[in-house]
């Protein structure tokens, strides 16, 4: 993968229209955008979201990228993306300037999100949401509350 | 007051395992006690066990308890498609404990989060068993007079056989206790126990046959090789007949040591052994109603 040009990265920048205030999540795998939309609870935010994804990216190959207009996540909550986005970098932005830059971190827990890998699981026989314990955080390990079995991140499938 | 259940063998310390030995102990000194009477008791059985819905029942019955409830889901409202979600509540509200068994793992986790009630799990899948293993501590107790210092020799099935994985769990809770496993590979102890043990500092040996080793053992602890556990057939028949504990091959093992199975048996004890007084797997059956009796009497604080 050769080195974003300067006039991509200007490009880049045109395309996905600056914001006021609000947060800008980047460094998302291309294929997980729509989960980490869904797993945010985007598609109800009222504000002005702009998204964008098969951005060419050194680092990743194709990155995603959404910036969201006048929200501000908890740590709880962005925390949720990092089981699919694990290098997703936020920017907060005030008055179009960056004032905090952060980076997801694995919370100790996951409820909901994951399904658990054992189809003898009570919660993939009933309405129930899922819960683990984080008992590794790279490789992510997650020990079903139920079940006890334990997922591992080749396993993992969102749901 | 917030309710105590027993889910897990690993949700219990100690402290509470050396208190159920000793209300065992109790109960089996004087097995009728009216501690029960006036309380109900709910059987739920999803899955026929005869052997654990029997104990279960008889300590209820000992303890003066009135029982409600199914021996296998086809009796029940989950016949018409009724959630475990809704069987629980319901029945939550008609008794003051719920005794039970599932197929599904982690069921009996969720149904003491939607009962008001404390829930004893009767098994879980292949999860868990706490029961079982509280009645089986109570028999290496009894047989040797203490928990501390114990080698214990697992026989048979020990990577789906949940019934050692718990044993394993709660015998670690003892000072210095020595484990030996003897399993064919494909059905060795999982990594996870292996990893625990290491830990732990708890010294362990594998095995792949049963030998002069045994020699060595307080507790033989025998589990049954099952068919369905093979994807080949042909290995299945390869180890079946490797596991079988034979009269002869206890000529030099120690005086203490006793010989434990969670039952049933298909073959893996000959009968020869049954006449040894080695053999103590019948007795290990009858103390499961005094374990019950004291695991019910420790959750709702009859004594």
């Amino acid at each position: 993968m050769t080195a974003m040009s300067d006039s991509l990265k200007k490009k880049l920048k045109l395309k996905v229209s600056a914001i006021k205030d609000g947060t800008v999540i980047d460094h998302i795998p291309s294929e997980n955008l729509f989960k980490v939309i869904s797993i945010l609870g985007l598609e109800k935010v009222k504000s002005q979201i702009t998204f964008g994804f098969n951005f060419e990216s050194e680092k990743m190959g194709s990155k995603a990228l959404i910036k969201v207009s006048d929200v501000f996540f908890e740590d709880d909550e962005i925390n949720k993306i990092s089981l699919i986005a694990r290098n997703a970098k936020l920017n907060i932005i005030r008055d179009y300037e960056v004032v905090e830059k952060r980076i997801v971190e694995v919370p100790d827990k996951v409820i909901g999100i994951v399904k658990c890998f054992n189809p003898k699981c009570i919660t993939n026989n009933e309405e129930i949401t899922t819960y683990f314990n984080v008992i590794s955080k790279k490789p992510l390990d997650l020990k079903c509350k139920y079940c006890e079995k334990i997922t591992h991140e080749d396993q993992m499938v969102i749901k | 007051m917030k309710k105590k259940d027993l889910i897990s063998i690993t949700d219990y310390s100690k402290e509470d395992y050396l208190r159920i030995l000793e209300l065992a102990a109790d109960f089996e000194k004087n097995p009728n006690q009216r501690l029960l009477e006036g309380k109900v008791v709910a059987s739920l059985f999803f899955e026929p066990s005869t052997r654990t819905r029997l104990s279960f029942e008889t300590a209820i019955n000992r303890l003066g308890g009135r029982i409600v409830g199914f021996s296998d889901a086809g009796s029940s409202s989950v016949s018409k498609g009724e959630s475990l979600h809704d069987t629980i509540k319901m029945v939550s509200n008609y008794v003051d404990l719920i005794v039970m068994r599932h197929p599904l793992e982690g069921s009996s986790r969720y149904a003491a989060e939607v009962a008001d009630v404390p829930v004893i799990n009767a098994g879980d899948g292949a999860n868990q068993h706490p029961t079982q293993t509280l009645l089986d501590m109570y028999s290496i107790l009894k047989t040797q007079g203490t928990l501390d210092n114990i080698n214990i020799f697992m026989i048979g099935d020990l990577k789906y056989g949940r019934t050692v994985h718990s044993l394993l769990m709660a015998m670690t809770e003892f000072h210095n206790p020595i484990f030996n496993f003897i399993a064919p590979e494909e059905l060795s102890m999982p990594e996870e126990y292996k990893l625990f043990l290491n830990e732990k500092g708890i010294r362990y040996f594998e095995h792949t046959e049963i030998n002069d080793n045994i020699n060595h053992a307080d507790i033989i602890y025998m589990t049954r090789v099952q068919k369905e556990r093979f994807m080949d057939p042909i290995e299945y028949e390869k180890v079946k007949n490797v596991y079988i504990l034979k009269n002869p091959m206890l000529k030099d093992t120690k005086l203490n040591m006793r010989i434990l199975h969670p039952l049933p048996r298909i073959n893996e004890i000959h009968p020869d052994v049954d006449k040894n007084e080695k053999a103590y797997y019948f007795t290990q059956a009858r103390n499961g109603v005094y374990a019950r009796q004291a695991i019910i009497a420790h959750i709702l604080n009859l004594k």
